[in-house]
């Protein structure tokens, strides 16, 4: 944690996470997303928006590798390979009832650090409690998943993507099916990780709340309508029709 | 004791015993993942396409496990694709399949042997059944089950928890899914025709749902299932064996009594 402080708050260049150029990603022969380009630096909160049916999963699953992009370039940042990228996915119907310790889920975020290894060792055991003090959910450790809140739920996903990478956390419309104070609380630990240096890449149709969380935006309609920071989004026309039609 | 030591002077009784053992547990494992992921269905599907595969088989007059288990891999196969490809229902699509292949079973017995007291111990089960070379099939299925499930057990829970994160960081989930089904299928074709094509699988969703009711840990749940596979399975032999009644089908109703009791003890939990 220490460590990730410095890093972020040295100011030296920042160190792009993943570098698109041109890029298309889609299913066989329809591409559904044409000519990304984007970059996620270090300590970057961006978030994607845009309508219904628009690209913004397909660009997910593009970014996290699992869907190959069928034209242009994709660089992931080394470190990122090497452990993957901190996940966040939206919550199965068979999640709601599984049988596991809060625990279980978070230690299961460190498997790419085993290798081929078959048990978790001292080291992933005290990264994942750090993870679970830094989401403050470590007096619920041994509670069982699916008798948590939906707000607890989403603490126990974020300390599991956080024991993948403390660099760069992706999250697909993480505030679905919270009530206010969760969602909330939610933004609030985003930001506060982001502060520890954490890059932040948002899915979300909760355009109001974004603008005030993020720093970039990117609006997507099957290509990149609008991609820049927060301030410039609010004066583009695209950022005025999205948000006044919102509001 | 001395009922089991009474069954134990049958050597077709103790390999019964044995296999049955050995396949019980593989299938409660394996279970413990196929429930998880909604995946039940995959269970009853291939004992429906082993029936089939089983009877085409005897009435060709070849041997029964090197046509059949070839046959419900391939089926495991396309039934996990149909499941994950979600284009067609899933559920529906096995439910056809099923049918089908029992059809298609019941078809060719009647044309060539007629319902033998073979076909008839396939669909209902029959301790007869087992023989040395089963036996020996069963062990190699557990050994490589038991340590599928000690050796990759943390990438299991991640395949079996969430495979959009486990896919992000790296796992190959598809793997997973395969050699599980794969495993699955081996299961099934050895256990059918102990236990019957319509029981079998039971032997794959009842453990893991009995100990969902009670245990909060993956862990926990998959032990206990372990266990009471065992524990179910030696219950209902004994009781097969002092009121003569046919085995697969005691098993079973002993595993539903198994349910029952956790699901009490769930409630009654509860409510305190």
């Amino acid at each position: 944690m220490e460590e990730n402080r410095n890093e972020a708050g040295s100011g030296e260049a920042k160190k792009p996470l993943i570098v698109c150029q041109n890029v298309d990603f889609g299913y066989e022969n329809y591409d559904v997303v044409v000519g990304v380009s984007m970059t996620v630096e270090e300590g970057d909160y961006v978030c994607i928006v845009g309508e219904n049916g628009s690209g913004k999963s397909t660009l997910m699953k593009g970014l996290l590798g699992l869907l190959k992009p069928t034209g242009g370039s994709l660089t992931v940042a080394e470190e990122l390979k090497k452990t993957g990228i901190g996940y966040l996915p939206q919550q199965t119907a068979a999640q709601r009832d599984f049988p596991a310790t809060v625990q279980e889920v978070v230690l299961s975020g460190c498997l790419s650090r085993r290798g081929a290894l078959p048990f978790y060792s001292r080291k992933e055991k005290a990264i994942a409690r750090e993870n679970m003090e830094k989401t403050g959910i470590y007096q619920i450790k041994d509670h069982c998943y699916r008798e948590l809140s939906g707000g607890q739920q989403q603490r126990v996903l974020i300390a599991r993507a956080l024991c993948a990478t403390s660099r760069l956390l992706i999250l697909d419309e993480p505030i679905t099916g919270l009530d206010p104070s969760a969602i909330q609380d939610l933004y609030a630990m985003l930001k506060q990780l982001n502060r520890e240096g954490v890059a932040i890449l948002m899915v979300s149709h909760d355009i109001r709340n974004v603008v005030s969380e993020a720093s970039k935006i990117l609006h997507l309609k099957r290509e990149v309508l609008f991609y820049g920071t927060v301030q410039e989004y609010k004066k583009s026309a695209v950022g005025k029709e999205f948000l006044g039609g919102d509001s | 004791m001395g009922v089991l030591a009474e069954m134990f002077s049958y050597p077709f009784l103790v390999r019964a015993f044995v296999g049955g053992v050995l396949v019980s547990l593989c299938a409660s494992l394996l279970g413990v993942s196929l429930v998880l992921k909604r995946y039940s269905m995959i269970g009853d599907g291939l004992s429906h396409v082993s029936f089939g595969a089983l009877s085409i088989a005897l009435a060709m007059g070849w041997s029964p496990l090197p046509v059949s288990i070839p046959v419900v891999v391939l089926a495991a196969f396309f039934l996990l694709r149909i499941t994950e490809n979600g284009k067609m229902k899933s559920d529906a699509a096995i439910a056809m399949i099923s049918a089908s292949a029992l059809a298609i079973g019941i078809i060719v017995t009647s044309m060539t042997t007629g319902m033998t007291t073979d076909v008839s111990s396939y669909m209902f089960g029959s301790i007869l059944a087992m023989s040395r070379e089963d036996v020996i099939l069963s062990g190699a299925l557990s050994v490589i089950v038991l340590g599928l499930f000690v050796i990759c057990y943390n990438k299991i829970f991640a395949v079996t928890f969430d495979e959009n994160f486990a896919r992000a960081t790296g796992v190959r989930v598809g793997l997973y899914n395969i050699l599980i089904a794969i495993l699955t299928a081996v299961t099934i074709v050895l256990g059918m025709r102990m236990m019957g094509a319509m029981l079998i699988s039971s032997l794959i969703i009842f453990p893991a749902l009995t100990s969902m009711r009670i245990f909060k840990s993956f862990r926990g749940v998959v032990l206990s299932s372990g266990i009471l596979s065992i524990v179910c399975f030696a219950i209902g032999m004994m009781g097969s064996y002092c009121f003569s009644t046919p085995a697969g089908a005691s098993i079973v109703v002993v595993n539903l009594a198994a349910f029952l009791l956790f699901f009490a003890w769930q409630a009654c939990v509860k409510k305190m």
